[in-house]
């Protein structure tokens, strides 16, 4: 590891470290991937890897959580979006496709996928 | 691109949870997690204590914040399957509220740790106290550069004085005041020091401390050396506590090599570094002057304290002591301000207390808590009351030369003043619940028996006062105690009190104090009657068996190390009292209250033959 020698270096070195923790803090964000059975065999595993991916590479606090089958095994993989206390949405058939604009409209402009939307549940 | 991480497995690796298997476990998590390709998502992470260890190994996942209690290797597929995989919560692993017998899957709803402030022990158990860089991503070293860039020495002492921080070792000297004196004292070379010396029995929170977050220690010292003017300083612990050295050491190591420790500290001009010392567990080894005697290589025996440490330390040099305790709260208290700490706790007493809970309670860990929390919600909420629903009798608080309170004064608030008012002490905040079939003489013996032991000797009072105390309290245990005993051993106590020579001997006496005072009619039974009220004092009892009572189940049978209980089936049983050792065995398993404690004169003539 290198010598701090200023203030600046520091600061710059914490807000690099600071990512690595992120599942550690609290966030207004979950999302929540179906990890029955029912959504590994229909592709959950690499939508969430995904899902992963892309709040990297766009610098998005949210967590990302597993759940199991919630009972609409059809519409697998089930992506569920909760943030603070609105209504969680439920997006299903989930593909690799999808995943970039779901983040995009959903978590940074704030607008859901209103086609792709199978269930809203409050609270 | 970094890699993003969707969950964190904490595997806590304090001595506890160790010996309970947490090595395996950690190992089977990463094998389990890899075997599953699950290692680009999953981290594997070893921490600190989160304070509930008695109940080890413990697993806590994150960001969900589950906790899992008694993780064993063996249960690792079935928890990586159904939590990591699935996102399932494995619900015989959750911990169990012995009240309600409800599942609390979530660290943050469980009552243990819902009534806690956490300020010391923020990190620990949550983040990897052998990284750096976590403590950093966690805001670590932000309070530093505070204080290097915008704050003068002068300004950081009036924000520890504002705070109203007093020191957690145990005597609450105002730690601002303490800082001004040593910035005040005249010498070019001044030291700080970090007391982690922690001899009390049952206490451990100094040293889960130091294994889990050693950085928050460190930190609270540069930033003292700064406001003190102290280019070195020294960590003193004991041997003993090899996680603790280990950890340290490593943070010590980290530390240099960011050029957080050593010369013109982040170019600020600043230059600090500190040594860690060792030295063997003991309780008078904690004594701020005996501390400094082992810094510089003599005898850990303590001196009078005409001329403060402050002025003259460790080689006659200004030197400022902190316990571990409270150097790890300086750092929160620069981020959050002094106003911040100074709202959480009582008028005299400010910040919170980490007491370590022990005995016969369900929960036992530790626990930190607003300064002024009473009794009652210290042992019955975030301790959850005594287990097998036993009544509650007291506390003995402060270490082993604290004092007891009795269940009469439960509601009594948890400060300084109030515990020095009512016969106890803060100490460094150990505490034992007791339940009824605990005898306060044996207590009082118990410990004047391990501070005659500690006792350095060096001053008459602390050394004779404590070897008779015990004498005294021997014989009143075996039952050949008299009235005037008591009178001696308050005459003794005062004694002791007024003219020793360090803390030891001065709060010695307390324990004999207060239970001579709360409860003098178990001294009375024990000489009058000759009898032991709790069923503990070998010499004063007997045990039978009620037959109207005994369902003859046998179980006291086979639990009877002497083998001295006969009797068949479904037919009341017998103890053979010439071959009972009171152990007391029988009393305690029995479902059916049938065995009953007497003194020897009161027994049924037939049994005791």
């Amino acid at each position: 590891m290198p010598k701090l020698k200023s203030l600046e270096e520091l600061q710059r070195l914490r807000e690099r470290l600071q990512k690595d923790l992120k599942s550690r803090v609290q966030v207004s964000t979950t999302i929540t991937v179906g990890m029955g059975t029912c959504g590994i065999a229909a592709g959950a595993r690499e939508v969430m890897r995904a899902i992963l991916e892309e709040l990297e590479k766009r610098n998005i606090d949210a967590h990302v959580t597993t759940t199991g089958c919630i009972g609409m095994c059809s519409k697998e993989p089930l992506v569920d979006i909760q943030q603070g206390g609105e209504p969680r949405i439920t997006y299903g058939s989930v593909t690799l496709a999808m995943v970039p604009r779901i983040i995009e409209e959903h978590l940074v402009r704030g607008n859901a996928v209103e086609e792709w939307i199978v269930g809203r549940v409050a609270g | 691109m970094a890699k993003r991480f969707r969950a964190d497995v904490l595997v806590c690796g304090c001595p506890d949870c160790v010996e309970a298997g947490a090595q395996e476990t950690l190992f089977s998590l990463k094998e389990e997690v890899r075997h599953r390709g699950l290692e680009d998502e999953v981290r594997v992470i070893e921490t600190g204590s989160r304070g509930f260890c008695a109940t080890g190994p413990i697993v806590i996942i994150e960001p969900e914040g589950i906790l899992y209690i008694r993780v064993k290797a063996p249960d690792v597929p079935e928890l990586v399957e159904e939590m990591l995989v699935k996102g399932r919560v494995v619900e015989r692993l959750t911990y169990t509220e012995p009240a309600t017998r409800k599942r609390i899957p979530y660290y943050r709803e469980m009552p243990f740790y819902s009534e806690q402030t956490r300020i010391v022990l923020r990190n620990c158990g949550l983040i990897n106290p052998r990284s750096v860089e976590e403590y950093i991503a966690v805001g670590g070293y932000r309070a530093l550069e505070r204080v290097l860039f915008t704050m003068s020495p002068q300004e950081v002492i009036e924000q520890i004085k504002a705070s109203g921080l007093r020191g957690r070792g145990g005597a609450g000297f105002p730690a601002g005041r303490k800082w001004e004196s040593a910035r005040r004292a005249e010498g070019e070379i001044k030291y700080v020091i970090a007391n982690g010396d922690e001899g009390d029995p049952n206490c451990f929170m100094d040293r889960s401390l130091m294994e889990g977050d050693p950085h928050g220690i460190l930190e609270g010292m540069i930033i003292g050396a700064y406001a003190i003017g102290a280019r070195e300083g020294f960590i003193y612990l004991p041997y003993e506590y090899t996680l603790a050295v280990e950890n340290l050491s490593t943070a010590v190591r980290q530390v240099r090599e960011y050029g957080l420790l050593g010369e013109n500290i982040l170019g600020s001009g600043f230059d600090f570094d500190v040594q860690i010392r060792l030295g063997a567990r003991s309780f008078v080894g904690g004594e701020s002057t005996a501390l400094m005697h082992a810094i510089e290589g003599m005898v850990s025996e303590p001196r009078p304290k005409h001329i403060h440490t402050t002025t003259k330390g460790v080689w006659d040099r200004p030197s400022n002591l902190n316990n571990v305790k409270t150097w790890a709260m300086v750092p929160q208290i620069i981020s959050n301000g002094a106003e911040w700490f100074a709202s959480i706790g009582t008028e005299d007493s400010k910040g919170t207390q980490v007491f370590s809970l022990a005995g016969k309670v369900n929960n036992t860990g530790l626990a930190e808590v607003p300064m002024g929390i009473t009794m009652r919600k210290l042992v019955f909420d975030i301790g959850g009351g005594s287990p097998k629903n036993r009544e509650f009798k007291a506390i003995q608080i402060g270490g082993p030369s604290g004092g007891v309170l009795p269940a009469s004064m439960l509601d009594l608030p948890l400060d300084y003043e109030s515990l020095a008012e009512a016969g106890s002490m803060m100490g460094t905040g150990g505490v034992v619940v007791m339940d009824d079939r605990t005898c306060m003489v044996d207590l009082a013996r118990y410990f004047i028996n391990f501070l005659q032991e500690e006792s350095c000797g060096k001053c008459v009072p602390c050394r004779k006062g404590n070897k008779r105390a015990l004498q005294i309290l021997t014989r009143i245990t075996r039952g050949e105690g008299t009235e005037e005993d008591l009178e001696t051993l308050e005459n003794l106590a005062r004694v002791m009190q007024q003219v020793s020579l360090c803390g030891l001997g001065k709060t010695a006496p307390n324990p004999i104090l207060s239970t001579l005072h709360y409860f003098r009619n178990e001294y009375l039974a024990h000489i009058r009657d000759q009898y032991c009220p709790a069923g503990v004092c070998r010499e004063l009892i007997t045990y039978f068996i009620v037959a109207e009572k005994c369902l003859g189940c046998g179980l006291c049978i086979k639990i009877c190390p002497q083998s001295a209980i006969t009797g068949a089936k479904k037919e009341p049983h017998v103890i053979d009292q010439t071959q009972c050792i009171q152990c007391g065995a029988c009393f305690d398993t029995c479902r059916f209250d049938a065995i009953a404690v007497k003194s020897r004169e009161e027994a049924p003539k037939e049994v005791v033959a």
